[in-house]
């Protein structure tokens, strides 16, 4: 494949309410920084995710153009994804070799609604979501299903609001279990409602390496989805997780960050397993999506913070993951090296 | 644009207002097993899975494919979902091909859909942000006084409309999937029903149906039975509030068309292509898309609409299906025009088949006439 890397990477300072920003003006400073870090105006193709379901209202991603000052017009797509199958999008389009540059974002504003029931809303129409399961519950099925310790569960979440207080995009949540809310989960173990945004510059062959001394290419990415039904799976494995780090090849050399879409604590645990991780690799460092869930930017920000580390110089092989679906149904695997 | 990719496989269903028979995912599975058995091929054959449909709310589904994974054969492979608004038929066909041109996958199947009966799309597309004001009703409110500026700068009369309701009509009794197949389609009986937006009256605009469209696209060493080339994939946007754009004549759409030209080597569309299936969801788009297509000069569009050019007989003919006028399943409108372009040039269109057709336009456009996707299919290898 042609050699693709990320050599820039922005995210907004998120926030647990929303600060009267329109989407537009969510997305407009992160576009700026990554136009700033890559040094480029243009791109020759723009990808986004977005889900019309958090603003309530059809065409979420068309003012974002507004944003990108789309004019003359652009090569562009969008996933009702999260970003980091726009990623993976343009990520493919390069590959065609016509084209060198992408710009990729993602934006969601969660607290416009109830992202709890919302979400019970990409249930199967007929089966499921008239039964009014909402997604603390599904997701505390999954849990019940892998029956971790307590302890586990509190050691990824103590970790993961302890490293968020140290990552200034993301919350300083307190550091304490919290009540009960669906057994097994506590408060600390699910993921905060969270606005935000982000944005990836992707960059093929030796322009990369003009652009930033530390490009973070791309070696291997690949996704997998699974059944919709939470019956017909194996709820405490990911199978589709595990294929997909498979096809990306995670196991090939020494990982030596991972940044996992885990927007809960038990999900850390299975997620681990599946890219069977060993344990002295750190683990969600940016404090992951406990510490900020920007719906559909989440994923595409782990992504991000992979890539961060290695443009940084601090890291050599990193793996981004992103998750989408109830219970973990789709997973994309990403590995990053120097 | 990479390797060559080939469309080898095309399902549709029978598009109707109330499909009560079938769920969202047998609609979905009933077009992709016909677009399988066409290719010769099984859910085991295929590689990955592109599904396209415009705004969830339409069904009230968030992010379907989740839910749809399983109809659709798609458990342990990768799959995605596209949407960029009316035009997303479209641009699912070229994510698809984007991932065989790009050397990732062999066999990708690429479906889209909407089940309109679920809701109201009307509605649907008229909730706005909080605190912005709702000026339109539906899309039709919204690109009235689009096509009242286009008859004003051309002087057009007012009865080319009426011309395109009829033959798009009349090239529908010849689909057995139309989804309006009106006997005696006549300029009187368009004329006797009731104006919804000026000027478009009620056979002017596009039907609300439900509906799935499906491809199986291919590598050059995948290929099976009879393949449409694809010879060149274009997708173009441009802001919706930018002051000076040309909302009637978008340079987008033309930007687009040159790419895709340029790609397959069309000098002139009308002269150089056999057969054109462009997203006209009210009947002015046709002359509309004429000239920024460049199929006629601007201000000449309407011209060609009544001169007959664009019939089924005409030189050029525009929706042999149909179109977007007969059958209009949103989600899966733009494919079923890239879907019909493919059949024409593997000569499998049926009754509606431009004899000899070699070269063909695949057309949609989504949002306020900002989103375009476009593919040009041939029978020959590129």
């Amino acid at each position: 494949m042609r050699e693709v890397a990320i050599v820039a990477f922005a995210q907004t300072e998120h926030t647990a309410h929303d600060t009267g920003l329109s989407e537009p003006e969510l997305i407009a400073p992160v576009i700026r920084a990554v136009k700033e870090q890559s040094g480029l105006s243009t791109f020759g193709f723009t990808c986004s995710g977005s889900c019309d379901y958090l603003a309530g209202a059809p065409f979420s991603f068309v003012s974002a153009l507004d944003a990108l000052g789309a004019w003359p017009p652009i090569s562009e797509s969008h996933v009702e994804m999260d970003a980091a199958w726009a990623l993976y999008e343009a990520w493919v389009r390069l590959q065609h070799g016509d084209v060198d540059t992408a710009l990729v974002y993602g934006f969601g504003k969660s607290s416009l609604g109830d992202l709890r029931t919302i979400m019970t809303l990409q249930l199967d129409p007929y089966y499921l979501e008239p039964l009014g399961l909402d997604q603390l519950s599904f997701a505390a099925l999954q849990a019940g299903a892998l029956g971790a310790p307590r302890e586990a569960l509190d050691a990824v979440a103590m970790r993961s609001r302890q490293d968020g207080r140290n990552n200034p995009y993301t919350f300083d949540l307190p550091l304490e279990q919290g009540a009960s809310v669906v057994e097994p989960l506590k408060e600390w173990d699910i993921a905060p409602i969270t606005d935000g945004a982000a944005a990836v510059v992707l960059a093929a062959g030796d322009l990369a390496r003009r652009i930033t001394t530390n490009p973070a290419y791309i070696s291997g990415i690949a996704h997998r989805i699974e059944p919709h039904y939470l019956g017909m799976r194996e709820l405490a494995v990911s199978a589709s997780a595990a294929e997909a780090a498979r096809a990306a090849g995670v196991g090939k050399a020494r990982v030596d960050v991972a940044e996992l879409h885990a927007s809960f604590s038990h999900e850390e645990l299975i997620l681990r397993q599946a890219l069977e991780l060993p344990d002295d690799v750190v683990i969600n460092p940016s404090g992951g999506a406990l510490a900020a869930n920007p719906v559909m930017a989440t994923g595409l920000i782990r992504i991000g913070e992979a890539a961060q580390r290695i443009l940084d110089g601090a890291a050599r092989r990193t793996v981004g993951h992103a998750a989408s679906g109830p219970c973990l149904q789709h997973n994309l695997v990403t590995v990053l090296e120097a | 644009m990479g390797n060559r990719c080939a469309v080898i496989g095309v399902g549709q269903t029978h598009y109707t207002t109330k499909r009560m028979d079938v769920s969202i995912a047998g609609l979905v599975r009933e077009a992709a097993l016909r677009a399988l058995e066409d290719a010769g091929l099984t859910f085991k054959d295929i590689d990955a899975v592109v599904i396209g449909k415009a705004p969830d709310l339409f069904e009230g589904v968030m992010m379907p494919e989740s839910y749809l994974a399983d109809a659709l054969g798609a458990a342990g492979k990768p799959m995605m979902r596209v949407h960029t608004a009316g035009s997303v038929g479209g641009s699912t066909a070229l994510v698809g091909a984007s991932l065989i041109q790009a050397g990732v996958h062999e066999r990708v199947l690429v479906v889209a859909f909407e089940k309109q009966s679920e809701s109201n799309a009307t509605w649907a597309l008229s909730t706005h942000l909080p605190f912005n004001a709702s000026l339109v009703v539906g899309a039709g409110g919204y690109f009235a006084p689009h096509i009242r500026e286009y008859m004003r700068r051309t002087g057009a009369p007012d009865h080319i409309g009426t011309l395109v309701a009829v033959k798009d009509r009349q090239n529908a009794l010849k689909n057995p999937y139309a989804h309006l197949r009106i006997p005696g389609i006549s300029r009187e009986m368009v004329e006797s029903t009731p104006m919804l937006w000026e000027p478009i009256r009620y056979l002017e605009t596009c039907p609300s149906s439900d509906g799935a469209c499906a491809v199986v696209l291919s590598s050059e060493q995948a290929v099976t039975g009879r393949p449409a080339w694809v010879h060149g994939t274009a997708m173009r946007s441009e802001p919706i509030f930018r002051a000076g754009r040309d909302t009637v004549n978008p340079q987008g759409g033309k930007d687009c068309a040159a790419d895709v030209y340029r790609q397959a080597g069309i000098a002139d569309p009308r002269r150089d292509l056999d057969v054109a299936e462009i997203y006209v969801p009210f009947s002015w788009y046709e002359p509309m898309w004429l000239e920024n297509l460049g199929f006629a000069a601007e201000g000449e569009g309407w011209k060609l609409t009544e001169s007959g050019a664009t019939a089924l007989d005409g030189d050029i003919p525009w929706n042999a299906s149909g179109g977007v006028l007969s059958s209009n399943p949103i989600g899966a409108s733009g494919l079923i025009r890239f879907a019909e372009a493919a059949l024409q040039v593997r000569g499998m269109a049926g009754e509606h088949q431009v004899d000899g057709a070699r070269r063909a336009l695949g057309h949609a456009y989504g949002g306020g006439a900002q989103f375009f996707a476009m593919w040009i299919v041939g029978t020959d290898k590129p």
